[in-house]
């Protein structure tokens, strides 16, 4: 048995009245991969969120590699250092070129020197096959190749942990694969990854377990294979239906 | 010849067409210049009221036949496409030819070939048009105020010193690209205030002290837009960012120093700068006018500029942030490197409006008695030797105002572009 890297225990949350997150225990291990699904607003997103506390949870404890999340900044940007997260909307920064956007976090908040920086990018961004455009700036660049972008850009602070948050929803199907093809080779080589996707077949390749979520609450948690062959409760059986 | 039809000009009868729209056109167009400059009216058999409008009519009528559909004559088509799309746009086209026929002539008269500028004296201007040679006499004093003659060149070496060092910074290699930031907000205005406290003020090194109330002309509308312009962008970024701010302390501090400032005349800023403030002065302290005056507008301005960076910050989408945040910035890193870059771009417009303002605002001064160029020219028409001539004072003043305004414009201009990148 592994490592426990991140521990969520009782884990609650509101936006204003509405309870987002209930009771949610959560535990995953180093170099796991878990898919999380579920209907939209089920909360999948507010839960990645919060691993690296882009939303405050009020109750319950999440403790990520060690270092449990509260008030102490300095502890939060330690864990965000750590935890690598790509967005459905890519949010690459407009105002800096491709190569820009992979350097800017190691020199500015690793203090990496600048020419170690572009080498650990320009590997990256051959990583995911778009070493070429390095020179240009986001809006110059296709949907696929934005997210790829923001997948070499996190992985450029050697995160512990990656997680993505719908990485392939806002994309047009024909560039769904290549990014989907750049997380299968970010799994093969080890990475602990939480993702939050509709993307069944992504799923069933490279998750070990996958997390069925809904108004709030982990539905059914179970490894992939008994996920999708006898998922336990009809709320799953309805969502499989529907989606596969 | 074709079948013609005076309603729909085709390309069957082009040249016809064209003669006779011509001939309208032209027709139009000496009627009313006639009418205008000859006092001659050659309709006046017709009705007055549309007497008045034939030559719109003339001209309407001579633009309608000459709109020909793939007449195969480049410059008509050009022509027509600009100018004469339909009879709408032909008779507001007609309109303004009319308005440069009516207003350029007079205009010109007075500027040029009425004007005189030769001559010393108030006797040189014989002509109906403008005086020139009154702003040749008060040249110095709307560049210098009441600055001793003997003493401008020190202005004059200040300035182009202070020019040199700006265009220093646009020249500078690229390996010292990285400290620009820092040498024109830090750097440049230190330089300035210690070359208008030594050199243009005095007192040092064996120059006669010239105290600012005898400061004036251009010369003060320079520095204290300067100085205001330099100072009020980095204190209303600061406000700008405090009033987004989550600590209630700072956020409600930097939103009633706003909210005070953008709520009060600048008028009553800058008397209560000029008459109240020293009495809060604790006593044989002393504060130049100069630079209360200064410190006023730049305070009044922060807030205006603090609330268009708002705008900016607004404008960002949340995304921004969260990628920041998740790359393990801090509150300053995540706001020097990713937001304000971002922001600062999307507000050029509103910042050069500001700045504008601010510039043109600089002659409100002279309710404290300091006078630059507008307030000069107060007192060079009250001059008894040179009575009536303010007319001459206000345009030059507004020319030189406006060469200010757009050559800024024009910068922000560029500015946009450089910065320019695709989303």
């Amino acid at each position: 048995m592994s490592e426990k890297i991140i521990q969520m225990k009782n884990v609650n949350k509101w936006f204003d009245d509405f309870h987002v997150l209930k009771d949610i225990d959560l535990n995953v291990e180093s170099k796991q991969k878990i898919v999380v699904c579920g209907p939209s607003g089920s909360g999948k997103s507010t839960l990645i969120r919060c691993i690296n506390r882009l939303e405050e949870h009020q109750k319950g404890s999440i403790i990520v590699d060690g270092t449990e999340l509260s008030e102490n900044t300095k502890n939060i940007e330690k864990i965000r250092a750590e935890v690598g997260m790509v967005f459905q909307q890519f949010n690459l920064f407009p105002h800096l070129s491709i190569l820009d956007n992979c350097t800017l976090a190691p020199i500015w908040v690793k203090k990496m020197a600048k020419k170690d920086a572009e080498n650990l990018a320009m590997q990256q961004l051959e990583q995911v096959q778009i070493a070429d455009q390095s020179q240009k700036f986001p809006g110059q660049l296709s949907g696929g190749q934005q997210q790829r972008c923001a997948i070499a850009r996190a992985l450029c602070m050697k995160p512990k942990i990656m997680l993505f948050d719908e990485p392939t929803s806002a994309l047009d199907p024909e560039m769904i694969k290549e990014v989907l093809d750049a997380m299968v080779n970010l799994a093969k080589a080890g990475m602990t990854m939480i993702v939050v996707t509709h993307e069944m077949g992504f799923a069933k390749e490279v998750a070990d377990e996958v997390i069925f979520m809904d108004e709030g609450m982990i539905i059914e948690k179970a490894s992939t294979k008994e996920f999708f062959a006898n998922p336990k409760s009809d709320r799953t059986k309805l969502f499989l239906s529907q989606i596969l | 010849m074709k079948k013609i039809n005076f309603l729909k000009p085709d390309n069957n009868n082009l040249s016809f067409f064209l003669i006779l729209g011509t001939l309208f056109f032209i027709l139009g167009i000496t009627d009313f210049s006639l009418n205008n400059f000859l006092d001659k009216n050659i309709t006046f058999f017709l009705p007055r009221y549309i007497n008045f409008f034939t030559p719109l009519i003339f001209g309407v009528i001579g633009l309608h036949f000459i709109r020909i559909e793939f007449s195969g004559i480049k410059q008509l088509e050009i022509l027509n496409k600009n100018i004469n799309t339909n009879n709408f746009n032909a008779a507001f086209s007609l309109f303004i030819i009319f308005l440069l026929i009516f207003c350029i002539p007079p205009l010109l008269n007075w500027f040029i070939f009425d004007a005189n500028i030769s001559g010393n004296t108030k006797e040189a201007c014989t002509g109906s048009g403008a005086c020139w040679v009154y702003i040749k006499v008060w040249f110095n004093r709307f560049m210098y105020g009441m600055y001793p003659n003997a003493e401008q060149w020190r202005v004059n070496l200040s300035f182009t010193i202070v020019l040199a060092f700006v265009g220093i910074g646009f020249f500078m290699p690229a390996k010292y690209r990285k400290y620009l930031t820092f040498y024109y907000t830090i750097f440049l205005p230190i330089i300035s205030f210690l070359l208008i406290y030594y050199l243009i003020s005095g007192g040092s090194f064996g120059l006669v002290w010239v105290e600012t109330g005898a400061w004036g002309g251009l010369s003060l509308t320079f520095i204290v837009s300067f100085f205001c312009l330099i100072f009020c962008f980095p204190i209303g970024m600061m406000l700008a960012l405090g009033r987004r701010s989550d600590l209630p302390a700072i956020k409600y501090s930097s939103l009633s120093f706003i909210e005070f400032w953008r709520g009060v005349p600048l008028i009553t800023v800058l008397f209560m700068s000029a008459v109240m403030f020293p009495m809060f002065l604790p006593d044989g302290t002393y504060m130049d006018k100069l630079i209360r005056v200064i410190i006023a507008i730049t305070l009044f301005e922060a807030a205006y500029v603090a609330e268009v960076i708002r705008g900016g910050l607004q404008a960002l989408p949340r995304g921004q942030y969260d990628a920041a945040k998740s790359l393990g910035m801090g509150y300053w890193k995540l706001h020097l490197l990713v937001i304000l870059p971002q922001a600062l771009k999307l507000v050029i417009p509103g910042i050069a409006n500001t700045f504008l303002a601010l510039v043109k605002d600089t002659p409100l001064i002279l309710v404290v008695g300091l006078l630059e160029l507008a307030g000069m020219l107060g007192i060079a028409k009250t001059n008894p030797e040179w009575l009536g001539f303010s007319m001459e004072g206000y345009v030059f003043a507004a020319m030189i105002f406006w060469i200010i305004c757009y050559s800024m414009s024009r910068y922000s201009q560029n500015l946009e572009i450089k910065y320019k990148t695709d989303r």
